[in-house]
C-alpha cells in the first residue's frame, strides 16, 4: 500500500526530557514513513509510542526537547515550520484523535457545537455550513441520531459514541493524516469494531494515512498494514502486519507469547525476560 | 529515586533515599526528607519558613533579646524617634517599641497556636465524617456549617467578645468559632473523591469499621491540604486578632498586642510615624511569612497537584 | 443443588451429602435509585473452582460482584457462602473466608500507607498473632520477598502493586478470591507475570476463584466455567472447553467471541445490538 512518495517521513527522532532524576530520553532515534496505509506503532508503557505521535504534531511540553534528521510532512518540513503553519496543519492536515474522548471534549459546549466550531475555525465555513457539515459527519461515524448527538453535551454520550464525536471533529476538515492514540482502549470490543470499521472506510475510500498507537499487539495485527514494535523509545522490529507469526526480535516473540489466547489454551504463560541490550541502540 | 554522586560520602542521605528501607521509621524519614527536598526548591518558601522560625525564636527568647520591659514607662522619653537606646523608638508612654514587637510575638504565636488547636481537628472530623457517611450526616453536619459561614467574621467576633467581655482568650475563640467552617467543607470535598477510591472498598474489605477507615484512612489524606489551608489563612486569623485589637475588643492594655499597638499609635501617625508603623510591618512581615510558608507546604503536601 | 442449610442457634445443621457450594447466588437484584443494574442473576461456584464473568461495560458484572464481597448493600436475593446465607452487612469472620483483588493496582493502594502497613492492618483488625511471620510469609509467596516491605506505593511498578494487593488480600488465608479485572490495567507483560501467580497461589493454597473480566482470553486462560452478562442478566453460562471450540449457544456471546479475536471487515459490518 506504500505510495511512492510517503505522506509523512520521520528520521531519528528523538524526544528528551530534563527532570531532576537527570535526562529521560523518551523517544531514541526513530525513524519510519507512513503513506496512504494503516500503521500501528505498539509497545508497552513507557515504550515511547505516545511520545512519538506527539512528536509528529510538535505536540510536547515546554520542558521536553525535540530533535531529528528530518520531520517531514508532504512538501511541509515539521521541524522549521512557525507557530502559523503548525496550527493550519493540526487539525486541518494532521488531525489526532486521544483514548479518552471526556478529556478532549469541552463539557460545558455541546457535542456539536465543538464540532462545528472546529470546522470554522479551519475552513472558514459560516455557521450554518458548519451545522450541517457537522451533522454530515455525525451521520458519517454511523450515529444512529445525528441531530440528538449535535444537542447532546460530552457526558451525555456512551465512551464509544463520544469517540465516534471526536473522530467526526477530527475528520471534518478532511485531514491527509490521523494520528490515533490508543483510540479504542477505553471501548467495549464490538464498539471498538465499529470505530475501527470507520477508521477503516476513511483510509480505503478517501486515502487517508493513519498512525494506530496501541498497546495491544493483536489488535493492531488484525487492523493494521504494517507494525512498528517500539521498546524503550526506539523502533526494535519493523513487520507486515500478516507476518506477525514471523516476528524475529525476542521482544515481539515475548509480547505474543505473554498474551493469553482463547484458541490455544496453556497452562502457565510466557513471562518475558528482558535483555539490556534490547534497549541498546545499534552501535554505528 | 537515583541520588546524585554525592551520596557516597554523605551516609545519612543514601539511607534517607534508600529504595529498599528497613523499618518503619526510615521509611516514614525518608518520605519526610522527599517532601523536604521538594519544599527546598521553593526559594520564597524557604523565606516563609525562615520568618516563622525567626518569630519562634523571637518569642522563645523575648526575655534575652528584648533588653527593656515592655510595660515599664519612661514618661520623660515619650516619643522618642528610633536610635541606638530604642531601636525601634518608644511610643507615647515612653515604652520600649522594640520590647513590645517581641513580647508581641509571643502574643500573636500564642493566637495562632489556639485557633489551629481548636479548628483544625473540629474541621477535619465533621468533614470526613459528613462526607464519609453522607445522608441524615452529611445534610445536619453541613447546614450547621453553613449556619456557621454565613457570619460575617469580625461581626460574630465583635458580637462574641461584646457579650462575654474584651480579652484575647475570648478574641481566639470567637475567631476559632468562625475558622473551621471552611475546613469542614475542604475536608468534606475531599473525602467525597477519596470515599469511592478503591483502596477505601478494599479498607473495608479487610473488615476494618467505618471508625477505622474514617480515622486511618480518609482523614490522613485530608489533613494536608487543611493544613495548607490553615496556613494561607493564618495571616486573615493575625490580622483579624489584630482588627479586634486594634478596636480595643481582644488584648487589653497594657498587653503589646500588636494590633492594639497600633490602634493606639494612630493618634501619632503623623508626627511620630513610628509608633503604629512598626507593629503594622510587624504584622505584614509574619502574614506574610506564613502566606509563603503555606504556598510552599502546597507544593509539597496537595495530593491533587502531585 | 438443593443445598438449604438453615441457621439454629448460629451452629450450621447437619452437612447434606453434597458439600454446600463455595458460592451461591440465587436471583441478585440490585438497583441504583432508577437503574436496574442487575436482574435476576443466579449462579454457583464449587469449591476450588474457578468462575468467570464475563461482559461488556454496563453489563452488570461487577456490580454482582461488589455485591458479593459486601461493598454495595442495596441487593435482593441470596448470596451464601459455603452453605451460610449472608446479609446486607457482613460481620468481621466474613471477611476471613472472602477476599478482593481490585481493577486499578494504582487506587487500590492507599497513596501514603506502606506495604508493611497494608500487610499488617487486618491481622490487626482480626486479633491474629505473629504479624511478622505471617507478613514475611505472604510477601514471599506473591513473589516480592523481604525488600519491598517498607516501600510506598509510588516506590512500585504496577506490577509489584498487583503483588501487594494480592497479598492483603491472602494475609487472612480466605478461601474465596473475588477478582474484578486484576489485570486490565497491566502491561501484557505484567499480566502473564499475575495470571501465572494467582494460577499458582489457587493450586497451592485450594482458593476458588471468581473472575470478572471483559477480557475473554483472560477468562479462558484462568477459568473452567464462565457466565456471560448483558444489560444485568446472565445470557449463556458455558465451559471453557465450548468456548475455546467457539461453540456458544447464545448470538450475543458468538458476536463477543468473535469481537475480541481482533478486527475483521466483515465482522464488523454485521455487528447487532442487544437489548
Amino acid at each position: 500500500m506504500t505510495g511512492a512518495q510517503p505522506l509523512l517521513t520521520v528520521e531519528d527522532l528523538r524526544v528528551e526530557y530534563q527532570t531532576r532524576k537527570g535526562l529521560v530520553r523518551a523517544v531514541r532515534g526513530v525513524t519510519f514513513t507512513v503513506g496512504r496505509e494503516k500503521v500501528g506503532i505498539v509497545g508497552e508503557s513507557g515504550s515511547g509510542k505516545s511520545q512519538t505521535g506527539r512528536a509528529i504534531l510538535r505536540l510536547i511540553p515546554p520542558t521536553g526537547r525535540l530533535t531529528a534528521k528530518r520531520l517531514g510532512f508532504e512538501e511541509v518540513d515539521l521541524l522549521a515550520a512557525d507557530e502559523r503553519t503548525m496550527r493550519d496543519v493540526r487539525g486541518q492536515r494532521i488531525a489526532m484523535v486521544l483514548q479518552d474522548p471526556k478529556f478532549s471534549l469541552n463539557p460545558v459546549m455541546t457535542v456539536g457545537k465543538q464540532i462545528a466550531e472546529a470546522y470554522r475555525a479551519h475552513a472558514e465555513l459560516d455557521a450554518g455550513a458548519a451545522r450541517k457539515r457537522a451533522l454530515d459527519m455525525l451521520a458519517a461515524v454511523r450515529m444512529r441520531e445525528p441531530e440528538r448527538v449535535y444537542d447532546s453535551y460530552p457526558h451525555e454520550l456512551s465512551g464509544g459514541m463520544g469517540q465516534r464525536a471526536m473522530i467526526a471533529m477530527m475528520l471534518g476538515t478532511d485531514p491527509d493524516l490521523l494520528i490515533a492514540d490508543e483510540p479504542t482502549s477505553a471501548l467495549d470490543v464490538t464498539v471498538q469494531m465499529q470505530v475501527l470499521a470507520i477508521l477503516d472506510d476513511l483510509v480505503t475510500g478517501r486515502g487517508m494515512g493513519l498512525i494506530f498507537i496501541s498497546h495491544d499487539l493483536n489488535l493492531v495485527a488484525s487492523f493494521c498494514d504494517r507494525v512498528l514494535v517500539m521498546y524503550a523509545g526506539r523502533i526494535v522490529e519493523e513487520l507486515r502486519a500478516s507476518e506477525l507469526g514471523q516476528a524475529k526480535h525476542p521482544y515481539t516473540q515475548g509480547l505474543l507469547a505473554a498474551l493469553p489466547r482463547v484458541d490455544q489454551p496453556t497452562r502457565e504463560l510466557a513471562v518475558m525476560r528482558r535483555d539490556p541490550a534490547w534497549a541498546m541502540e545499534p552501535v554505528g | 529515586m537515583t541520588a546524585p554522586a554525592a551520596t557516597s560520602t554523605l551516609g545519612w542521605r543514601a539511607w534517607l533515599l534508600a529504595a529498599e528501607p528497613h523499618s518503619r521509621a526510615q521509611a516514614r524519614l525518608g518520605q519526610a526528607y522527599l517532601g523536604w527536598l521538594a519544599f527546598r526548591r521553593n526559594k520564597l518558601a524557604l523565606v516563609g519558613l525562615g520568618i516563622i522560625l525567626a518569630l519562634l525564636a523571637v518569642a522563645a527568647l523575648a526575655p534575652v533579646i528584648a533588653g527593656h520591659s515592655p510595660f515599664a514607662q519612661e514618661l520623660a522619653d515619650r516619643l522618642k524617634p528610633p536610635d541606638a537606646g530604642h531601636w525601634f523608638g518608644t511610643d507615647e508612654l515612653g515604652r520600649d517599641i522594640f520590647a513590645r514587637i517581641v513580647w508581641g510575638a509571643r502574643i500573636t504565636l500564642t493566637i495562632v497556636a489556639l485557633v489551629v488547636v481548636m479548628v483544625a481537628p473540629v474541621g477535619l472530623v465533621v468533614g470526613t465524617v459528613a462526607g464519609y457517611f453522607g445522608g441524615w450526616f452529611d445534610v445536619v453536619l453541613m447546614r450547621v456549617t453553613d449556619i456557621f459561614l454565613a457570619f460575617p467574621r469580625l461581626i460574630l467576633a465583635l458580637a462574641f467578645v461584646a457579650a462575654l467581655g474584651p480579652g484575647i482568650e475570648n478574641a481566639v475563640i470567637a475567631i476559632a468559632l468562625t475558622a473551621w467552617p471552611p475546613y469542614a467543607r475542604i475536608a468534606r470535598a475531599e473525602t467525597l473523591t477519596i470515599r469511592g477510591a478503591d483502596f477505601i472498598a478494599a479498607a473495608r474489605m479487610t473488615g476494618a469499621s467505618p471508625a477505622r477507615v474514617v480515622f486511618g484512612h480518609v482523614i490522613p489524606l485530608c489533613t494536608s491540604s487543611v493544613i495548607v489551608r490553615i496556613t494561607l489563612d493564618m495571616a486573615g486569623i493575625i490580622l483579624t486578632a489584630a482588627g479586634l485589637g486594634f478596636l480595643g475588643l481582644g488584648a487589653q492594655p497594657p498587653s503589646p498586642e500588636w494590633g492594639a499597638m497600633i490602634s493606639s499609635g494612630r493618634k501619632f501617625l503623623l508626627d511620630q510615624w513610628w509608633v503604629a508603623t512598626i507593629p503594622g510591618i510587624a504584622i505584614c512581615v509574619v502574614s506574610l511569612g506564613f502566606n509563603l510558608l503555606g504556598d510552599g507546604l502546597r507544593d509539597v503536601l496537595d495530593p491533587k497537584q502531585q | 443443588m438443593t443445598v438449604a442449610v438453615r441457621r439454629r442457634g448460629g451452629l450450621p445443621e447437619a452437612v447434606p451429602s453434597t458439600p454446600a457450594p463455595m458460592l451461591e447466588v440465587v436471583d441478585m437484584h440490585v438497583r441504583f435509585d432508577a437503574v436496574h443494574a442487575v436482574r435476576g442473576v443466579s449462579f454457583s461456584v464449587t469449591q476450588g473452582e474457578s468462575f468467570g464473568i464475563v461482559g461488556e461495560s454496563g453489563s452488570g458484572k461487577s456490580t454482582v460482584l461488589r455485591a458479593v464481597a459486601g461493598l454495595n448493600s442495596g441487593w435482593s436475593g441470596a448470596i451464601r457462602i459455603a452453605g451460610d446465607a449472608v446479609g446486607p452487612r457482613r460481620e468481621r469472620g466474613f471477611y476471613k473466608r472472602v477476599q478482593m483483588v481490585f481493577q486499578d493496582p494504582y487506587g487500590s493502594l492507599h497513596p501514603r500507607h506502606t506495604v508493611d502497613r497494608v500487610l499488617a492492618e487486618p491481622l490487626a483488625i482480626h486479633g491474629l498473632g505473629d504479624a511478622e511471620a505471617r507478613i514475611e510469609r505472604v510477601l514471599r509467596d506473591v513473589g516480592l520477598g523481604p525488600a519491598f516491605r517498607f516501600r510506598y506505593p509510588h516506590q512500585l511498578s504496577g506490577g509489584q502493586r498487583q503483588r501487594v494487593a494480592v497479598a492483603r488480600a491472602l494475609i487472612l488465608e480466605p478461601s474465596l478470591l473475588l477478582l474484578d479485572e486484576p489485570t486490565s490495567a497491566l502491561d501484557v507483560s505484567v499480566q502473564a507475570e499475575i495470571l501465572n501467580l494467582l494460577t499458582r497461589l489457587r493450586a497451592e493454597h485450594g482458593l476458588t476463584f471468581v473472575l470478572v473480566t471483559h477480557n475473554l482470553a483472560v477468562v479462558a486462560h484462568m477459568c473452567e466455567r464462565l457466565a456471560v452478562m448483558n444489560q444485568g442478566r446472565i445470557v449463556e453460562e458455558l465451559t471453557v472447553e465450548q468456548l475455546r471450540a467457539a461453540e456458544p449457544r447464545e448470538p450475543y456471546t458468538r458476536q463477543l467471541l468473535r469481537a475480541s479475536l481482533g478486527y475483521d471487515r466483515e465482522a464488523a459490518r454485521n455487528l447487532e445490538t442487544f437489548d
